[in-house]
């Protein structure tokens, strides 16, 4: 088993050739440029197209015109310019166009600044941009998963006809790690919506406006439905030590990574503690955390951000069983001992030691 | 190496700080174990501070980050300030004495010192300073054999210049001899 030293970021890239990517379209922002230097490298020798765009609103309407053609196609930037991408990635909801947006988040809002963040949680979950429409948003927290969620992400777009977001943090984005090359993708969907050419078939259009009040109301109806099979088939999440566990904290990301050695810290100064990971942050793991609820103690929201973003998705599913507490920051990742020390703290607070 | 391992990489951009981080990830992927780098610099490529946090383990790696690094190798007077009081007690302070005119106020801590950007210059390039000290640090933590870190070199350099290749591996080995002698 063959194992590379790669950066989250190049795991993305490189998973995303081995996915059968066919063209990328980007414009640089740290902390996600290396996707775009990958591909810049090694798109032309493999056939592929690499373009850097005049702007995100370019490159990602490049992304509606390469996916109505079928191809798997991509787009990858940070914060700011998933913003200025909302409109097109509305467009490409409606249009029904499967692709991937890679978010490498940084903190905001505005320009922000370049160090790490989870801060488009938000934005991620409940779609950016205007009208009735969810995507799917997959949270990856090791090198390997960068490159392992970024080809699953191809193949839930392409079964779903939806786009898929990558959500990960600047740190992820810059870790180094031993990642196993995954075999390229040989078998693909048929797409017999795509625009190919149309000799000897009717025409397919690709179109996302619907003017009449019933072709409205029959597309959103449709698309409602398809948001449902998404939630009964696509919600993935993992847990660790939470049978027995008092409190259970909630991380996704890099952040579940080191919420994890936290939970050992705390299990070792006898705090019965456990932790619940969202994989797919849209479909949200509702029930998983909902079950967590009734027999735990308290939950506690653990991010980078310090508004507090997914914690309103954990209030939901706790349904005010239990208390949900809150320990992120903004600028920097937090370590596992900081976090240990805000558990004790939270648990001397709700009387569980 | 049984137990998980935290090494901090701390100094100024241009000093070869997040190679060493690199390097030794390298290595301790070539030996089968699991590895994390984790990168944090500002925006300025050269002249700010730069450091990495590389983690080896023999089982999967949960946290690639800590506030207390076991071990903490400081290239720069500005590092020494910002770290020492984070090394775990009993950790190690690894010291580029070139740079660093004072010692750690802690007495916790075992302190190891080394004059890198002279041993780098007597082999004609500061250019090599990270890896004389990266030889030093892996003979002294017996983190792997030395005829085998010096094959992996070969990998991790594969594509540069043979002459490039031969100088870093003799500034390896001056690290190397260094602490065989100095840090007995």
């Amino acid at each position: 088993m063959q194992r590379v030293l790669m950066k989250g970021n190049e795991a993305i890239a490189e998973g995303a050739i081995r996915a059968g990517c066919k063209g990328f379209f980007g414009y640089p922002i740290t902390p996600s440029s290396e996707i775009a230097e990958y591909m810049a490298r090694k798109m032309p020798a493999l056939g592929g197209v690499f373009v850097q765009a005049e702007s995100e609103l370019a490159a990602i309407n490049m992304v509606y015109g390469g996916a109505a053609t079928g191809s798997r196609v991509m787009t990858a930037s940070s914060g700011p310019g998933i913003s200025l991408k909302q409109e097109g990635i509305s467009f490409l909801a409606e249009g029904e166009l499967p692709c991937l947006i890679v978010d490498i988040c940084r903190g905001g809002p505005g320009l922000g600044g370049i160090q790490p963040s989870q801060a488009d949680y938000f934005q991620a979950t409940r779609g950016g941009g205007h009208g009735d429409y969810h995507i799917i948003v997959l949270a990856p927290s090791s090198a390997q998963e960068m490159m392992d969620f970024t080809m699953l992400g191809f193949e839930l777009a392409d079964k779903h006809r939806s786009p898929v977001m990558i959500m990960a943090e600047g740190t992820l984005g810059n870790l180094i790690e031993p990642v196993v090359l995954r075999d390229a993708v040989t078998e693909f969907v048929d797409k017999p919506w795509a625009i190919t050419g149309c000799r000897g078939r009717q025409p397919n259009i690709v179109n996302t406006l619907h003017m009449p009040v019933e072709l409205l109301q029959t597309r959103n109806q449709h698309l409602t439905k398809k948001y449902e099979a998404i939630r009964s088939e696509e919600i993935r999440s993992e847990e660790f030590m939470t049978e027995d566990a008092d409190l259970i904290l909630v991380a996704y990301g890099i952040m579940a990574r080191i919420a994890r050695k936290a939970v050992i810290n705390a299990r070792q100064l006898g705090l019965k503690t456990g932790l619940i990971r969202p994989i797919t942050l849209w479909p949200y793991p509702y029930e998983t955390l909902g079950r967590a609820a009734r027999h735990c103690k308290a939950m506690v929201s653990v991010e980078i951000s310090t508004v507090g973003q997914m914690i309103e998705d954990i209030r939901l599913a706790a349904e005010g069983k239990v208390p949900v507490h809150y320990i992120g920051e903004i600028g920097r990742t937090p370590n596992p001992e900081e976090i240990t020390q805000q558990l004790l703290a939270i648990a001397e607070r709700e009387g569980l030691r | 190496m049984s137990q998980e391992q935290q090494v901090l990489f701390a100094g100024f951009g241009g000093q070869g700080v997040i190679s060493m981080g690199q390097f030794l990830t390298h290595l301790a992927m070539h030996t089968g174990k699991e590895v994390s780098c984790a990168l944090s610099y500002g925006a300025e490529m050269r002249g700010g501070t730069a450091n990495c946090l590389v983690t080896i383990s023999d089982e999967e790696i949960s946290s690639p980050l800590t506030e207390n690094p076991m071990t903490a190798i400081i290239m720069n007077l500005p590092s020494l300030e910002r770290f020492e009081d984070k090394i775990k007690p009993n950790g190690t302070l690894v010291l580029n004495s070139s740079m660093v005119d004072r010692l750690p106020q802690r007495e916790d801590v075992e302190v190891l010192q080394m004059p890198v950007n002279m041993l780098a210059d007597q082999l004609g390039t500061a250019r090599v300073a990270n890896m004389v000290l990266l030889g030093a640090f892996v003979e002294k933590k017996g983190l792997m054999d030395i005829d085998q870190a010096l094959d992996y070199l070969e990998v991790v350099f594969k594509g540069k210049k043979e002459s490039v290749i031969a100088k870093n591996k003799e500034a390896f080995l001056v690290g190397v001899e260094y602490a065989r002698k100095e840090w007995k």
